[in-house]
């Protein structure tokens, strides 16, 4: 053409993926359960970066929300109670090319998976983790949750649970060298893409923890978390979250936070009356351990050979 | 070469002939007692430094040509007070005209800092009549009447023991170089034993400079004089001296512990990450990798506990880098749950461990086989999976590299079974000449072949192809759950059934592979003992010993205990008796209690029982001690002549 130089040609990607390439069979969660919005979220947002398929890997636990990656049509890892964040960290490590997902429960992350929890916010590996919160064990049948509130009647504790819940933005606000930390909500769609967008392009250990609705045993909660808007208030600001116009118009109650500001996150993490969705607090400059981790790669076999016969001369007769 | 110029320095300082070289300076040797081998004890106060100047000494012996085995005496404690049994440390060195397989008997000398650590292991029976005993003197005229009478009081019961007791001024000789001689005083005894027993000084001068290359030049010129005062002492006022004939190695030599061979192996086999939690005594391979992995490509991960560990291993596994993650009893038993899903989801993985004594805590710096049911069986569920048991020192190195290929052939766990004994021996072996094709491949990255799952099994071997991230078209998502061929979960009975058995027969597959096993000595007899690990050494010294005094006694070691070396029911027909001997628990039949029918056998005696339907005995112990072949052979001799 005319006037078109050789060098303004763009490459464009091979393959465009459209939404189909994300979607694997029919996904079995109950009606009305919050991981199907989820799901669903998390296909476009793959279509939306591009991922290619066979460069995503998602790895869960074990649950009902742990079943996702079989949803999906990229690689996955559906391995342990609990121990997600290990092995996605090990799949990290030395694979920087891949783009890892973290799936996990609130039983499966908060409670038997907790202390790989906590070490992984500290890695702060480039994964996009998104806690499923729903509050009860959904997979064993309604068991107390350590997220669950306070007089909770589950089967383990049909009078009500005792103990007070663990704080999952607390804790996670709490750990050393956490970079990214927001909360969204299955049922508004809009700002949980956009949360979830935003946890995926954050350079790091990226944690989401998704209200989730759990219509089979919590059927009562769902109502009253999704019906009383005065409970959540969306937090604003130009380096936060940006929902979209929907989001913003159906709840009325915005708050005003800057994400750099980590003690005004921890203050509107212990607000009990109020669900505050959107970031609470980023740091793109922490230390990334995946960065370590991947310094060293392909090394050819003449370097790694010579490299061991020069320490095997330290021990030479 | 600068060792030689600071030599040479000392030398015109401390030596009347100034010109003469180092060996020159030696005695003749035709006053000494010429012998096929010896057995050396250094024991100090924790901190005095016995295993620095031991391992020098064994370094110099099998630079000088002779077979060594080493191992450390280590403290239970940390910080144990000193002059107190809890707080001997030292070393034991064995050294010979010919190979050495394992740390032996009784020891014929022993050198002692003070009079109370000695006794650690005089409780352990490790000296004998005529155990000849240098021990330090100052305690003699220590200001303390505690400690003088201590002093004297040891030393008569080590004469009534039947010890010979040299007492030798080791303090006052260093004083006259080094205000501080508790920091030198391990290199003036380890020239006091150059003379004794004829080494190349000019050998130990250099293993003194590698020892303390990172230290200043002055400590290393201050521990090169008392080396040779040392050594000039000894000339003078000892009449000791001994002489263990060598050949100089013909082949080029490296001299190493197991954990230090194990981490070459992980290099050299091309894993590039270890996943690791600190555990006795697994760790030291981790801290010999966290020194080198860097330089050959690979890096360590200290996780946060073991079950991370080794989900992290997998990980990095799964995502096409196969992986090793180390530990010992109690981590492997956090490892229990992710094994399981190796296996069930068909995960290349190395696993090292290197065994302790237990159950729970148990004897941490001890030795003990006694994990080798556990790897085999301790995961819910039926788990096959290979697991392989080094012997020697070198075959820590090879097995490694052995273990990563079939981990990544057969796609699944492989477990290295190593001990405590393995961990702390030092052996000289043959350098190993490193190879192209030891080291793992890169991770493939094509395109996956249209129409193969991810579980494309091959219903005659088992086997199938994975494929990694990043290979387009393989998609599919790994579950620890009962899955079809494409990954799908499925719970019908048809499959799981038929998938059980295909990772079963991958076990089958690959003991097609293996030859029967060799046996020492006489392919037939009246008894043949069976041992695996680190005992071997041991049990065919004693096989030795007992067939040169005419008893048909043989050994056969195995070192793949699954699947395990076939032919075993043949071989065992064909003598009256067969026995295990084991580091681990077992019933004595002679027990309160015990009867033919509910005594609980040796680990390996138990397998084999079960495997042959021979009636297979055991013989085991869990002292913590690795088995002397003296022990070994009284056993077989019992055996002979019952
Ligand atoms: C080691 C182990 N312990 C217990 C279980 C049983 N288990 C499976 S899922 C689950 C709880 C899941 O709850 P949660 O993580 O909140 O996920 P949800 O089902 O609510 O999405 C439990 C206890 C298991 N699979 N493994
Ligand atoms: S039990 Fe609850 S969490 Fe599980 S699928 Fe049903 S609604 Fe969802
Ligand atoms: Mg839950």
């Amino acid at each position: 053409m005319f006037g078109i130089k050789q060098d303004f040609i763009c490459e464009l990607p091979k393959k465009y993926y459209t939404l189909s390439n994300y979607e694997k069979g029919v996904a079995r969660w109950c009606p009305g359960c919050g991981d199907h919005a989820v799901l669903s979220a998390v296909q476009r947002l793959c279509r939306e970066e591009q991922l290619p398929p066979e460069k995503t890997v998602f790895v869960s636990g074990i649950g009902c929300s742990s079943r996702f990656p079989h949803y999906m049509n990229t690689y996955g890892f559906h391995g342990l109670h609990g121990r997600a964040f290990p092995v996605a960290c090990g799949v990290k490590f030395r694979r920087p090319d891949l783009n890892v997902f973290v799936i996990t429960g609130d039983g499966d992350c908060c409670s038997i998976g907790a202390g790989a929890w906590i070490h992984a916010i500290r890695y702060n590996m480039n994964i996009t983790t998104i806690l499923f919160d729903n509050q009860i064990y959904g997979m064993t049948k309604k068991q107390t949750s350590p997220t669950s509130r306070i007089g909770t009647v589950s089967n383990t504790h049909p009078t009500g649970s005792v103990l007070p819940p663990v704080n999952p933005l607390q804790t996670s606000l709490g750990m050393a060298n956490a970079s990214f930390v927001a909360q969204t909500a299955d049922w508004v769609p809009g700002h949980l893409f956009a949360t979830l967008k935003a946890g995926y392009e954050h350079p790091g250990f990226a944690f989401i923890k998704v209200i989730m609705r759990c219509s089979k045993f919590m059927g009562p909660l769902v109502e009253e978390m999704t019906t009383n808007r005065d409970a959540v208030s969306i937090l604003t600001h130009e380096n936060g979250i940006q929902p979209d116009e929907g989001t913003l118009r159906a709840f009325k109650n915005h708050r005003a936070h800057d994400p750099s500001d980590i003690n005004a996150a921890r203050e509107l993490a212990e607000d009990k009356e109020v669900s505050y969705l959107g970031l609470f607090f980023q740091d793109k400059e922490a230390m990334r351990y995946d960065l370590y981790g991947a310094h060293n790669l392909g090394f050819s076999p003449e370097e790694k050979i010579s490299a061991v016969n020069a320490q095997l001369d330290k021990y030479a007769v | 070469m600068k060792i030689s110029a600071i030599v040479n320095q000392f030398k015109a300082n401390f030596m009347e002939d100034g010109n003469g070289s180092l060996a020159a300076a030696s005695p003749q040797t035709s006053d000494r007692l010429v012998l096929k081998e010896h057995i050396l004890e250094i024991v100090s106060d924790s901190g005095e430094g016995a295993q620095k100047a031991g391992q020098s000494f064994g370094a110099v012996s099998a630079k000088m040509g002779n077979g060594v085995w080493t191992v450390e005496i280590i403290p239970a404690d940390i910080q144990p007070p000193p002059r107190t049994k809890e707080s001997a440390s030292g070393i034991r060195i064995r050294f010979g005209s010919e190979k050495i397989t394992n740390a032996g008997d009784e020891a014929d000398v022993l050198v002692a800092f003070n009079e109370i650590v000695p006794y650690t292991r005089i409780e352990q029976n490790v000296y004998r009549e005529g155990t000849i005993v240098l021990i330090e003197n100052k305690w003699a005229t220590d200001e303390s009447r505690d400690i003088r009478q201590s002093y004297a009081t040891a030393i008569e019961d080590f004469k009534s023991r039947g010890f010979v007791v040299y007492e030798i001024p080791m303090e006052e000789e260093c004083l006259r170089l080094t205000p501080n001689p508790k920091k030198g005083k391990n290199m003036w005894v380890l020239g006091m034993l150059s003379h004794i027993y004829d080494r190349d000084l000019d050998k130990a001068a250099a293993q003194i400079e590698y020892t303390f290359r990172s230290k200043s030049k002055a400590v290393v010129d201050s521990n090169l004089q008392l080396l040779q005062a040392g050594y000039d002492w000894a000339r003078e006022n000892l009449s000791l001296r001994y002489r263990i004939p060598s050949i100089e190695a013909s082949q080029e030599l490296v001299v190493m512990n197991g954990n230090e061979a194990l981490s070459f192996g992980i290099q050299a086999a091309g894993i590039e990450l270890c996943s690791m939690y600190p555990i006795t005594p697994a760790t030291s391979t981790s801290h010999h990798l966290a020194e080198c992995i860097q330089s050959s490509g690979g890096i360590i991960h200290q996780a946060e506990d073991e079950i991370a560990a080794v989900g992290f291993a997998i990980g990095a596994s799964y995502a096409g880098k196969t992986s090793v993650t180390i530990t010992s009893g109690p981590g492997l038993a956090l490892k229990t749950e992710f094994l399981g899903l190796a296996v069930m989801a068909e995960v290349p993985l190395v696993v090292i461990d290197v065994q302790r004594g237990g159950p729970s805590t148990g004897l941490p710096t001890k030795v003990e086989q006694s994990d080798l049911l556990a790897v085999l069986y301790g995961q819910p569920g039926d788990s096959p999976k290979v697991v392989l048991a080094p012997s020697t020192i070198e075959e820590c190195f090879h097995f490694v590299i052995l273990a990563r290929k079939i981990a990544e052939s057969f796609r699944m766990p492989v477990i290295l079974l190593s001990d405590a004994n393995l961990a702390t021996g030092v052996q000289p072996f043959p350098r190993p000449e490193l190879r192209e094709e030891w080291l793992s491949p890169p991770v493939d990255q094509s395109p996956w072949k249209e129409g193969v799952t991810a579980y494309d099994w091959d219903e005659k071997t088992g086997l199938s192809q994975r494929p990694v991230p990043g290979q387009a078209g393989g998609e599919y998502t790994l579950t620890g759950l009962a899955h079809s061929s494409a990954a799908k979960v499925t719970y019908l009975p048809e499959i799981n059934q038929k998938t059980a058995a295909l990772r079963s027969r991958k076990l089958a597959t690959f003991g097609r592979t293996l030859k029967p096993p060799r046996i020492h000595g006489d392919e037939e007899g009246r008894l043949l003992i069976v041992g695996w690990g680190s005992t071997r050494g041991a049990i065919e010294e004693a096989v030795d010993r007992a067939r040169e005094q005419g008893g048909r006694v043989s050994s056969l070691h195995l070192r793949f205990l699954s699947p395990m070396e076939p032919g075993l029911k043949d071989i065992f027909r064909r003598f009256d008796k067969v026995m295990t001997i084991e580091i681990n628990y077992s019933d004595s039949p002679d027990d309160p209690m015990i009867t033919p029918e509910n005594r609980r056998y040796a680990q390996l005696a138990w397998l084999l029982r079960a495997q042959t339907l021979v009636d297979v005995d055991c013989f085991s112990n869990v002292h913590g001690q690795p088995l002397r072949p003296g022990k070994i052979f009284a056993r077989i001799q019992k055996e002979l002549n019952q």
